[in-house]
Order: structure tokens, then C-alpha cells, then sequence
């Protein structure tokens, strides 16, 4: 059993010590799986470092008790504490492929593990840790001991992390985002695992994770918090049916789930008095007319055919053979429309944005953009469309350099095409981070003084510089939290009313998908397998693997014993 | 299995193919520049002060085949170098592969020598700084190897002369003794210089470990290992220093590529007679065929130390592995 009392931890700053976490208070029986929610920055992860006594250099517990079947694991000596760990406390970690050392066999890492606290002897736990494998249900367990983690996909590398994990039976498991980096169908598969393991194992399970419908379909009770305070604690059940606290009714309402289409999704707003509610904000309304779009008007971006093959060995000795990341996609985009792309890691919908952005060389097929063939176009021709196509990645840290402030950010791409003279590009700038709803005086600060979503705002305001046609978003909300995804998907449809936008929206997230797209494809090893409205795909699939697909994501709604049957 | 061999196979094929391939472009190199080079071996060779006559020259030209178009002397160059032979010494006529097979191995062991020591030093210490990033002994560490890299090795070789042998009378200050004569006096010898050159590399390979482990210990395995409930000691030698090892290597091969030619102060400074000094007593009397020859030599060992590191890659990391296979 797994008890936190008023556990208290703050980080040492220049400034004095910070606090993070004040005064949480939980427990975890055996068993049970509690879940904890919360938006980045929440403390929840810091809070589950602290239970494993794992905790950064630069953070100290400044109070509270953690009590791991009746013991405070706070008072502990290092020695003490590295026994408990592995065999008594277990953990999950969110990146499994990075929580693996890329350099030792995955059978290796898992007989280290037993050995550590249980020295039966090499041979024994070489047996062991394929038993475990087979519990774990990984497709030929031989292969997997033998293996280094790099040849694995993230789902079989998470499966690999929990057999480790349970390996010594350990009386409390914590997952940190043990489902984040997957893809829904395996994130379908691995909680069913954790809540399968859980039930034979026995052990207290401590679920941590920012997405409420993982919450919803494996925790029997959660605690969210916010900022470093606990809000609430209450069963899963009564959580979703009546949530007591502003901020978790909040949390629930900006979550988009499928099934249930809104114009604009509401965000979380904190208002003077500090009070948290949840805001539904009234979408901008446009100066002029709206012209609406025309059936027969020309597609924006129409793909014929188009292919993009990679030549791979598959061993060594052995001729070439054609993999085909995408393979003879069609697809039309008509303007001011948004089609959503949707499909799991490696489907090839990265691979398509990338040859349509003439990023990669298509390898056979049509890109006609406005009615124009660019699929074969020298870089000099390309010039020009490289105005009209704009792009949105993923990582707001990645994607904007460091050393250059804002307003150079997004003054850039007027710059190289020499657009006007500086005094109307300062002019723009200012126009385009008022659009994307940051402060006028953002422009002269850098990226790293900004959060995830301003961050985003940023790389789409610097995607508008140029006037594009085209936006390309490829998993552009995927790295925020869901009440900032709201904030930033909300922004996305005000811009396409504001300034005639075109979406190619690509991403793993149906249920964001249906928000906003018009149109959706649904790409599967290369190819579209189905592509139609967004409401008739999403509520009439006819595809099994687009049935598939929704049917794995995690809804709030839907009631729990068909999922256990499930 | 069998196919994971034969990538293996296939994959050190290629890397030789490549050595070759770098061996000669570099020969090639080394001809060229002999030959573009003012100064003429035949006066140098019949003493340009005695005013040879026209048909000495000339008759010795043809002897030294430099009558011959240059294609043609390129070719029989090659050819003679692939077998070993790089023609006689212009100052008494012996064969310069005698030379560089005598002098030869003794740079390589002084050089291996120091970069052993090198190691040794380096590595313990650059974890040592990374484990207490930020602390006072890290200051002092780093410090302490920003200043062996910045002070010259003729610096530090004075200062262990005077302590170890002047001061102290361990260590003979400098000489040579054949290994076959006398084993321990042989390494008495080494010790000094390769000390001198060992230290100056220690302190690069010290940051290099410094910053390359504390890049390793920000990553995630590292934090799921503790969380497995092993040592921290376990932790850094068994998983830390060997995904950071690569870098490490990578340092280590380029110094001792380096040392081929560059250990010109030391072997003079401790009176070592290896191929840095061949190689500037050879420049220094325009002997020709001798530059050649252990300019050759040089290179063939460098580009042999890259091979190896290359190859180690492989073993170091798996994602190489299967990557180039």
C-alpha cells in the first residue's frame, strides 16, 4: 500500500526555493489503480519522482511523508531505498525506447533486473525473463531477449518495460505516461495488459497521465491536480458523472472526444480573482463576407497517384527491395477546407507532407497545387509555390532556432523572398502575433521565455508571414496539453476564417481529427484506405481499420463493462 | 546468424577497401608534392658546390630513373612502395624501408604507451568532474585539464626531467635502449616521455569523458536504471561509460593518429630516435626517398588507428551495427 501525506517538494532556485508541490495527500490500496491527472507543469510527474525517491539534485521534499506499507521511504538511507526500488516500488517511465539502454540486448536489460534483486543465477533468470515476455504477450519472446531496443517498435519496447517492471512482483507500480508515445491501438493493448498484470500481481498501481480518457477507461479513482495543489479526489465514475471542483469540470470540457462535434472547444481561463472556470469562446467574426466554398471551384492541392518509395536491404547480401512509404495516394483538397490525415506512427502521412512540401522527392504521381503540376519542378521553378505552402511541425522547442527573438522568427520567411522593405515587414510582424492572440510585446523576446502552446502560436504565426494558401499541420497540437490543444486548435479555425486558409491537418488524434477537419483521409501503410466527409467517417466507418481505429481510442462516455468485455 | 556475419564481413571489406583507396590517394599525394619541389636531389646528390659536369648529371639521372617522364616514374614508385621499397637513402645509400621499419615501431610504442596512460588518466577523472558537475572538485578537475591542455609538452618534459631525474634520480632524463639489450632500462627510458605526452592528452580526453558522460546521465535509461534499484557505481561503469564511449574513442584514435607525426618535440626533447625525427633529419637533408618513406609510413599507420576506431564503432554501439549491415 502506497500512502503520500502531505508530501510538500520545491526546487532550490537563485531566487529561493520554488514550490512545486504542496500538501498532496493520497493513498493507493492494493489492487487498485489510482490514476493521476494533470496538465504539464501540474506536478505530477515531480510528485511521482518523489514517491520513488528519485528526485532531481536541485528539488527538495520540503514536508509530508510517503509511506510504502507503513514505512517512510523519505527517512530511508540510499542504500535502503536502492533495495526497495525495482523489487518493492517499480516504475513505468512515458519514453520507452529512451528508458532502454540503446546498447544491451533487451533479454540482457530484463535478467539484470531479476539478478539485481534476485540472485537465482544467470540461467535461471535468462528463463525467467522469457516467461515474463510471454506473460507480457510479446509476439516471439526469443527474438525479443535477443534483440536491442532500436529493433523493437515503442509498444513492444513499453511491453519489455513492464515485464521489468513486475519482474520482482513489486507491491506498487507507478507509470508515468506509460502510453503517451504509442499509438491508440497500442495504448488499447498496453492498458489492457497493466490492468490484466494488475489484476494477477496484486500490486497498487499509481497511473500517471494528462489524458483523461486513459483515466477514464483503466483508474478506479483519480486525483487531479493543478499548479502543485490537489483539486479533487474522487472515484473514476463519480469524477466523469459530477465533477465537484471548477477545475476539473474545466479539464473535462476542453477534452475533444469523438462523437461529440463542437464549433469551438472551451478552454480553461483563470479569471482576476484566481477562480478557474471554463470558457467557450465566441468565434471571430469576419470584417468582410466570408465567401463560402464552391463546389466546382479548383482544389487547392490535388494529389494523383503520387508515390514515394525507399530502396532498404533486408539483409545484408541481398538485392534492394522497393518499400513504398507512400504508395498511390489521391487526394483532393478543396479551398478553404481543412482535410485531416489521420493514421498511426509509420503510415506514411510524415512521409506524404513531406513530398508534397517538395521537402522529399516524390518518386512517381501528380501534385497539382491551384492546377499545377509541381511534383517535378526544378528548385528554381519550386520557388514561387514555396510561398503558398506553409508548414507547422510538431516540437514548438525544435522548430524555432533559440538565439533568434520572435520578431526575427517570423520575419524570416519575408526576408528570403525579400517581401516589401523592413518597415513593412516590422508592420506584418506586429499584425501577425496580434492574429495569433500574443501580447504586441512578445516580438522582442526569445523562444525559450514562452510555454508549449505560445510556442506554437509563434511557429503559426511565422507559417502566415508569407500569405500562404496552403497550411500544412503536421501533428501541430500533438505535444500540448488538452486545454492548450483547445486553445490552439480554436486559434487554427479563427485564422482560416480570418485570412482564407487551406489545412492539410495531419495527426494521430482522431478525436482532435474530427474537430477540425472537413474532410478526413485515413492512410494505412502508405495507402488511403478511406476518405470522405469528417462525419461520415466518423460516424459511419466503413473501413475495419477505421473502425478499428476509433473503436481503440479512449472515450468518456462510453460505459466501462463494455470495455471490459472488450 | 550467418547473415549478421556476413555483414560484419562485408562491412570490414569496405573499410579496407576504403584504406587502400585513402593509402594511395595519399602516395599519390606524397609523389606530387616531391616532385613539384624546388630543389634538385641529382645536384644535392653530386654536391652542388663541385660543380658536377653535364654528363655526370645526366648520367646520374638516368641511374635514379629521373630521366623518365613523370607518369612513368609515378608508376614505378607505386609499384616499388606496394612492395615495400622506397628506394635508398640519398645521404649512404641504405634502404629506406630499413629505416622506417627501425624506427617505426618505436614511435608507435611510445605513442601507444602514452595514450594508455592517457586513458587511464583521462577517463576516471572526466567522470569523476561529471559525477559532481558543478562542484567544487568539478571546477578544479576541469581546471586543472584546461591547463594541461594549454601548457606545451616541452614544458611539462622539463619539469619532469628536473623532478624525476634531476631532483629525484628515478628516471634516466632521456636515451634509447634497445628492448633486447636490456628490458628494464628500455622501459625506464620510455617512462618519461610518454608521461610527458601522456599528460597534455589526458586532460583533452578528460573533458571529452566530462561532457560526453554528463550528456549520458540526462538521459531516460539512466533514470529507469536507478529506478530498477541499481548502484550508482553499476550505473556509471556498466552502462554510462559505455554509451559514452563512442566520442571518447573517437578522441582517443585522433590523438594517437596525431602522435604518428607529432611526437617530433618529445623524441627530440628525450633524444628517442623514432619517425618524427627520421622525418625532419630526412626533410632537413633533402633526402628525398627517406621524406617519402616515412611520410608513407605516417599515413599508413594513421589511416590503420582510424580503421581500428571505425571497426570498434561497430562493436561499441549496436545501432551502427545493424544500421551498416
Amino acid at each position: 500500500m502506497l500512502e503520500v501525506k502531505n508530501l510538500s517538494i520545491g526546487f532550490r532556485t537563485h531566487a529561493g526555493l520554488k514550490s512545486a508541490v504542496r500538501n498532496i495527500d493520497f493513498t493507493v490500496r492494493p489492487g487498485e489503480i489510482v490514476g493521476l491527472v494533470g496538465e504539464s507543469g501540474s506536478g505530477k510527474t515531480i510528485t511521482s519522482l518523489g514517491v520513488m525517491g528519485l528526485l532531481p539534485p536541485n528539488a527538495v521534499v520540503t514536508g509530508g511523508e510517503v509511506l510504502v506499507d507503513g514505512v517512510d521511504i523519505l527517512k530511508l538511507s540510499a542504500a535502503e531505498l536502492r533495495k526497495l526500488r525495482g523489487r518493492h516500488v517499480a516504475m513505468v517511465f512515458q519514453d520507452p525506447m529512451a528508458s532502454l539502454d540503446p546498447i544491451f540486448t533487451c533479454g540482457d536489460q530484463i535478467v539484470e533486473a531479476i539478478l539485481l534483486h534476485e540472485p537465482i543465477g544467470r540461467a535461471n533468470a535468462c528463463k525467467k525473463a522469457r516467461e515474463l515476455l510471454e506473460k507480457v504477450r510479446i509476439p516471439d519472446p526469443d527474438r525479443a531477449m535477443r534483440s536491442y531496443p532500436h529493433e523493437l517498435s515503442g509498444g513492444q519496447c513499453q511491453r519489455i518495460m513492464i515485464a521489468m517492471a513486475v519482474a520482482c512482483k513489486p507491491r506498487i507500480i507507478i507509470a508515468d505516461e506509460p502510453t503517451t508515445a504509442l499509438d491508440v491501438t497500442v495504448q488499447k493493448q498496453v492498458l489492457e495488459l497493466l490492468r490484466a498484470l494488475n489484476k494477477e500481481v496484486g500490486a497498487a498501481v499509481l497511473l500517471i497521465t494528462h489524458d483523461l480518457g486513459v483515466i477514464y477507461e483503466v483508474a478506479d479513482r483519480v486525483v487531479v491536480m493543478y499548479a502543485g495543489n490537489k483539486m479533487e479526489e474522487a472515484t473514476t465514475a463519480d469524477l466523469f458523472a459530477a465533477p465537484q471542483n471548477d477545475y476539473s469540470r474545466a479539464l473535462i470540457d476542453s477534452m475533444p472526444s469523438p462523437g461529440k462535434y463542437e464549433d469551438r472547444l472551451p478552454v480553461i481561463e483563470r479569471d482576476a480573482d484566481g477562480n478557474i472556470r471554463s470558457v467557450r469562446p465566441e468565434p471571430k467574426v469576419k470584417a468582410s463576407p466570408v465567401p463560402v466554398a464552391i463546389k466546382d471551384e479548383t482544389p487547392i492541392l490535388e494529389l494523383r497517384d503520387l508515390c514515394k518509395s525507399y530502396w532498404v536491404k533486408p539483409s545484408p547480401l541481398s538485392t534492394p527491395v522497393e518499400m513504398r512509404a507512400v504508395d498511390q495516394v489521391s487526394l483532393t483538397i478543396a479551398p478553404r477546407t481543412t482535410l485531416g490525415l489521420v493514421g498511426e506512427s509509420g503510415c506514411g502521412k510524415s512521409t506524404l507532407s513531406r513530398v508534397v512540401m517538395r521537402l522529399l522527392e516524390p518518386s512517381a504521381g501528380q501534385i497539382l497545387f491551384k492546377g499545377k503540376d509541381i511534383a517535378k519542378l526544378p528548385e528554381s521553378q519550386m520557388r514561387p509555390f514555396r510561398r503558398e505552402l506553409a508548414m507547422v511541425f510538431q516540437n514548438p522547442y525544435g522548430s524555432l532556432n533559440p538565439r533568434h527573438s520572435v520578431a526575427d522568427l517570423v520575419e524570416a520567411p519575408m526576408a528570403i523572398f525579400s517581401d516589401g522593405d523592413s518597415a513593412s515587414r516590422q508592420e506584418r510582424v506586429r499584425t501577425l502575433i496580434e492574429a495569433v492572440g500574443l501580447p504586441t510585446t512578445a516580438a522582442q523576446k526569445y523562444p525559450h521565455e514562452f510555454s508549449g502552446g505560445q510556442r506554437q502560436r509563434i511557429a503559426i504565426a511565422r507559417a502566415l508571414a508569407l500569405k500562404p494558401s496552403l497550411v500544412i499541420c503536421d501533428e501541430a497540437v500533438s505535444a500540448l496539453d488538452v486545454s492548450v490543444q483547445a486553445q490552439v486548435l480554436n486559434l487554427l479555425k479563427d485564422l482560416q476564417a480570418e485570412f482564407d486558409l487551406t489545412y492539410l491537418f495531419i495527426s494521430h488524434d482522431l478525436s482532435v481529427v474530427e474537430h477540425v477537419s472537413d474532410t478526413v483521409a485515413v492512410m494505412q501503410k502508405g495507402k488511403v484506405v478511406e476518405c470522405g466527409t469528417a462525419s461520415a467517417i466518423f460516424s459511419n466507418p466503413q473501413e475495419p481499420y477505421t473502425r478499428m481505429l476509433l473503436e481503440a481510442v479512449p472515450t468518456i462516455g462510453t460505459p466501462r463493462c463494455e470495455k471490459e468485455g472488450a | 546468424m550467418s547473415a549478421s556475419i556476413a555483414g560484419a564481413l562485408l562491412l570490414i571489406c569496405r573499410k579496407l577497401l576504403t584504406a587502400l583507396i585513402q593509402l594511395w590517394v595519399v602516395a599519390t599525394l606524397i609523389f606530387s608534392v616531391m616532385y613539384i619541389m624546388p630543389g634538385d636531389p641529382v645536384l644535392l646528390l653530386l654536391g652542388a658546390d663541385s660543380n658536377p659536369s653535364p654528363e655526370a648529371i645526366a648520367s646520374m639521372r638516368a641511374q635514379l630513373g629521373l630521366d623518365q617522364p613523370a607518369v612513368s616514374q609515378y608508376f614505378v614508385w607505386l609499384w616499388n612502395a606496394l612492395h615495400l621499397d622506397f628506394g635508398k637513402s640519398l645521404t649512404n645509400g641504405y634502404p629506406v624501408s630499413n629505416y622506417v621499419m627501425q624506427n617505426l615501431p618505436r614511435t608507435l610504442e611510445l605513442a601507444f604507451v602514452a595514450i594508455i596512460i592517457a586513458a587511464l588518466v583521462g577517463v576516471p577523472l572526466g567522470v569523476a568532474a561529471a559525477l559532481k558537475r558543478g562542484s567544487t572538485r568539478d571546477t578544479v578537475l576541469t581546471s586543472i585539464a584546461t591547463l594541461g591542455i594549454s601548457v606545451p609538452v616541452y614544458i611539462v618534459g622539463t619539469l619532469l626531467v628536473l623532478v624525476f631525474s634531476l631532483k629525484l634520480g628515478w628516471l634516466p632524463a632521456s636515451g634509447y635502449t634497445d628492448i633486447a639489450r636490456n628490458v628494464v632500462e628500455h622501459f625506464r627510458k620510455l617512462a618519461l616521455p610518454a608521461i610527458a605526452l601522456g599528460l597534455g592528452l589526458a586532460a583533452s580526453i578528460a573533458r571529452m569523458t566530462r561532457s560526453s558522460v554528463l550528456e549520458i546521465l540526462g538521459r531516460d535509461f539512466v533514470r529507469a536504471l536507478r529506478a530498477k534499484g541499481m548502484s550508482e557505481r553499476r550505473i556509471i561503469w556498466q552502462h554510462v561509460l559505455r554509451n559514452a564511449a563512442i566520442p571518447i574513442v573517437t578522441i582517443i584514435g585522433l590523438q594517437l593518429g596525431n602522435l604518428m607525426g607529432g611526437t617530433v618535440l618529445v623524441e627530440a626533447m628525450f633524444n628517442w630516435p623514432g619517425l618524427s625525427t627520421l622525418l625532419v633529419g630526412a626533410v632537413s637533408a633533402r633526402n628525398y626517398p627517406l621524406v617519402q618513406g616515412s611520410m608513407l609510413a605516417i599515413a599508413a599507420a594513421f589511416i590503420l588507428i582510424n580503421l581500428l576506431v571505425e571497426l570498434l564503432y561497430s562493436l561499441l554501439d549496436p545501432r551502427i551495427r545493424r544500421k551498416r549491415s
